[in-house]
């Protein structure tokens, strides 16, 4: 059984049918990649599968388990943490409160502790800024910070969308090393990006969405060489 | 760079307090305190009013221009000061030429003018008053000058000093039972304190800050390191019972009157608690709160009262929680329309809300209920164990143990996994939502629970006063508890205590007060927001965002990590 599954899903926003019938699955331990272009509803996808979006039609499930009769709150429980779009971290808290808030619904203090250091020790440069606000941090340390925020609710599953957006090159780098190390830790990652180089050089396998279809499936190594993907994601001729 | 002191600013900032205090004269602020003497035959609060604009002008005109060489300085203050004082010498000239200008100008009585012109003529007066504004200038300019070490002190203790005097009555009925009449003679004037007094404060006052700052500070902390941590909580605890003790005794020091305007004060913290949860934790800015206070006042009301309108005829203390629970129902059902709102949409539907409830109230419709505009009377005072809660003095008890249990709920839901969904709610509703946090139930729990509070206050309000009337629940009471928030630091439980006593306290002990209790509000706001925008009592979250705020505007560079 894969550690997610979603069959057939679609969702709307009014009229406009964003996901037309979307199937992909994530197996335990993998890093997966979504890429496709701007409006391709690589957003919508993750916000469904967290349970933000409710889609009219179709099945998500966690280990064999229904996703959908959760809602959004329940299911950081459930082991799905999300890093949103636009790295979204609190700007007027510290880098430390937004740290505890990713752990609020937890009560194990010492295990709260333990999973702080562990943020601290993927990036030292949070803890040298601990004590700083959010919102006046780069924005290649937001994403940090909106990574580890997420990384605070012990999650099974990480929804990352597209942390590279708005980053220097040196820094995007950076966080694709950390989602690595993340991911070798033993939590499962399904990424979704425009910037496919970077996106399948990390992945074991990735889809392609376009227009809210999924085009294309395949390993990240095979995805690389196929010249639709190179043509159109890649910028290679 | 060399600091210069800015003539035409300087020009242009006196003549603007000329006119702020010309201004006052002309809606009769003035006059209408110098009934009251801060220092006996010696000043008043109206000219305490009056005189207040040229200092501060004196003293803000050099520290816009850090002039701080003395010459400059001096001579800025003065002529700021000068300056100030020309409306208002234009106003007397303008008497002068026009002695029937009353007839349009209503305020400028002949008292006002005695004031203005020191009870001289016009022109002499005029001089008089340019002469004072000028020196005051010029000792506004010069407590800049002087080292700040001796200057900020000798600021705090000319407040200090002038706040016991506009207080004066207060302290005299206070201390008339503790201290022998001579003492008493010598403090007090007849209608404020003595000359000596003030003078003695004065430099006490300042001495005692300057004294702290230079040793008390460190001497204090020496000791306090040479305690061990048994010793250190010993000590926390003693002054913390002291403290309890104080407040234990303190309507029997009070008396009567005072103790009325602490049950007054001591509902509206309990108010401002609850609307803290809502606005303060949860960022859900509410306009229509004073439902809810109305709604637990009528619960109760209906509940208990003797007169034909009473159903049950409970005793308060059975229809106390069931008033509780009332406007805690009301408080989510209110909730639920506006979930979807932010920011000012959420403000104007809950401003709606407040005015329906209050003509609900005066409603013909609802009128064999609640009474309509005739209101519910002849509802008892409680009783416990036999005993009847009729003085003000046994109502404190009441308000005393209800402002207890309200910040000890605040500050447990503060630190609980609760408080920390309303801080995410209150610093981005997206992203709180991104995070797993149930915004509906969050909300609705913010709701409901400050709607408790208010439903409490309520419930004693109408067990008070024995009898309550639609029109005791209008926009007002919103608009005062969410300033008194705002004036206390939002989100700062010391921050509502300290908000309540000034934005309540302050002016029901000042009566000349009542009359422009808005205008006092409305200054006092601003003032706050341009000078001390997180609040006299700031929470630590709400002081570093303002400070945030300020760094954000400064240049980013995008570092490499
Ligand atoms: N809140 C919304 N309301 C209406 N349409 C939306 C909304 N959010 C996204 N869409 C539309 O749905 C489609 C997919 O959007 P999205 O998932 O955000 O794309 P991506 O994340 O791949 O850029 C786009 O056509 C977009 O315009
Ligand atoms: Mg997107």
């Amino acid at each position: 059984m894969a550690l997610l599954e979603v069959d057939n899903v679609h969702a709307y926003y009014g009229n406009i049918h964003a996901l037309k019938g979307i199937s992909l699955t994530v197996e335990e331990g993998e890093i997966v990649s979504l890429i496709g272009g701007n409006g391709a509803g690589k957003t919508t996808t993750l916000r469904s599968i967290s349970g933000l979006l409710s889609p009219r039609e179709g099945t998500i499930t966690l280990r064999g388990e229904d996703l959908r009769q959760y809602k959004a709150h329940q299911l950081v429980s459930k082991g799905v943490a999300m890093v949103p779009e636009g790295r979204g971290v609190f700007a007027r808290l510290t880098v430390e409160e937004n740290l505890q808030m990713g752990a609020y619904h937890r009560s194990d203090r010492d295990g709260i502790a333990k999973d702080m250091r562990r943020v601290y020790q993927l990036f030292p440069r949070l803890e040298e800024r601990k004590g700083q606000v959010a919102g006046t941090m780069s924005g290649g340390e937001q994403q940090m910070l909106a990574t580890g925020r997420a990384m605070m609710s012990r999650p099974t599953l990480l929804l990352m969308d597209e942390p590279s957006m708005g980053l220097a090159p040196v820094l995007v780098e950076a966080i694709f090393q950390t989602i690595e190390e993340i991911n070798k830790e033993g939590t499962t990652i399904l990424l979704v990006e425009q910037n496919a180089h970077m996106a399948l050089q990390i992945a074991n396998r990735g889809y392609v969405l376009q227009t809210g279809e999924i085009v294309l499936q395949d390993s990240a190594k095979s995805l690389q060489q196929n010249a639709m993907v190179q043509k159109a994601y890649l910028g290679i001729d | 760079m060399m600091a210069q002191l800015d003539v035409r600013n300087t020009i242009r900032m006196g003549l603007l307090a000329g006119v702020v205090a010309v201004s006052l004269s002309m809606i009769g602020m003035v006059e209408a305190f110098d009934q009251r003497d801060v220092i006996t035959d010696v000043f008043s609060l109206g000219q305490l009013l009056l005189f207040t604009a040229p200092a501060i002008v004196g003293y803000m005109v050099v520290q816009r221009g850090k002039v701080k060489a003395y010459g400059p300085a001096l001579f800025g203050g003065l002529i700021a000061g000068v300056f100030a004082a020309l409306p208002i010498f234009a106003l007397l000239i303008l008497t002068l030429i026009f002695p029937n200008i009353r007839a349009q100008l209503v305020n400028v009585s002949p008292t006002l003018i005695g004031i203005l012109a020191f009870g001289n003529g016009q022109v002499v007066g005029g001089l008089l008053m340019t002469a004072v504004m000028g020196i005051l200038g010029l000792l506004g300019a010069a407590i800049y000058v002087i080292p700040d070490r001796i200057g900020n002190p000798l600021i705090l203790g000319l407040g200090w000093t002038l706040l016991v005097g506009v207080l004066s009555e207060v302290l005299l009925n206070i201390l008339r039972p503790l201290l022998p009449r001579a003492v008493l003679r010598f403090l007090f004037g007849t209608k404020g304190i003595t000359f000596a007094t003030a003078v003695i404060l004065l430099i006490l006052i300042t001495t005692g800050i300057v004294w702290w700052q230079e040793k008390g500070r460190e001497q204090a902390k020496a000791r306090r390191e040479a305690m061990s941590s048994g010793q250190q909580k010993t000590r926390r605890q003693v002054s913390l019972g002291m403290g309890l003790i104080l407040l234990f005794v303190l309507p029997l020091i009070l008396g009567t009157y005072l103790t009325e305007v602490v049950d007054n004060v001591g509902l509206y913290i309990l108010m401002g608690l609850g609307l803290n949860i809502v606005v303060g934790f949860a960022g859900l800015l509410d306009l229509g709160y004073v439902a809810f206070f109305a709604i637990g006042a009528y619960t109760v009301g209906v509940l208990t009262s003797q007169g034909g309108l009473g159903v049950g005829h409970l005793s308060f203390w059975v229809a106390l929680p069931i008033a509780v629970a009332t406007s805690t129902m009301a408080g989510m059902l209110l909730g639920v329309p506006v979930l979807r709102m932010r920011g000012d949409y959420l403000a104007i539907v809950t401003l709606g809300f407040g005015e329906i409830i209050r003509v609900l109230a005066t409603s013909d419709l609802l009128k064999p209920v609640i009474g309509g505009a005739q209101g519910v009377l002849q509802i008892p005072k409680p009783e416990i164990f036999g005993f009847t809660v009729i003085q003000p003095q046994h109502f404190y008890y009441v308000i005393l143990a209800g402002v207890f249990l309200a910040i000890f709920l605040s500050s447990r839901l503060r630190d609980a996994r609760l408080g920390r969904q309303w801080m995410a709610l209150r610093e981005d509703e997206d992203v709180a939502e991104a995070m797993g946090i149930h915004l509906v139930k969050t909300k609705l729990l913010a709701f409901g629970i400050g709607a408790a509070f208010s439903g409490l206050a309520g419930a004693i309000f109408a067990a008070r006063l024995s009898s309550i009337f639609p029109h005791s629940f209008n926009l007002l009471i919103s608009i005062n508890v969410l300033s008194l928030i705002i004036v206390g630091g939002m989100g700062s439980l010391p921050g509502v205590v300290v908000g309540a006593l000034v934005l309540v306290g302050l002016p029901e002990l000042l009566r000349e007060f009542a009359e422009y209790r808005l205008l006092l509000y409305g200054a006092l706001l601003i003032a706050m927001m341009v000078t001390k925008p997180e609040g006299l009592w700031p929470s630590p979250v709400r002081r570093r965002e303002l400070r945030a705020a300020e760094e954000e505007t400064a240049p980013q560079i995008e570092q490499v990590g």
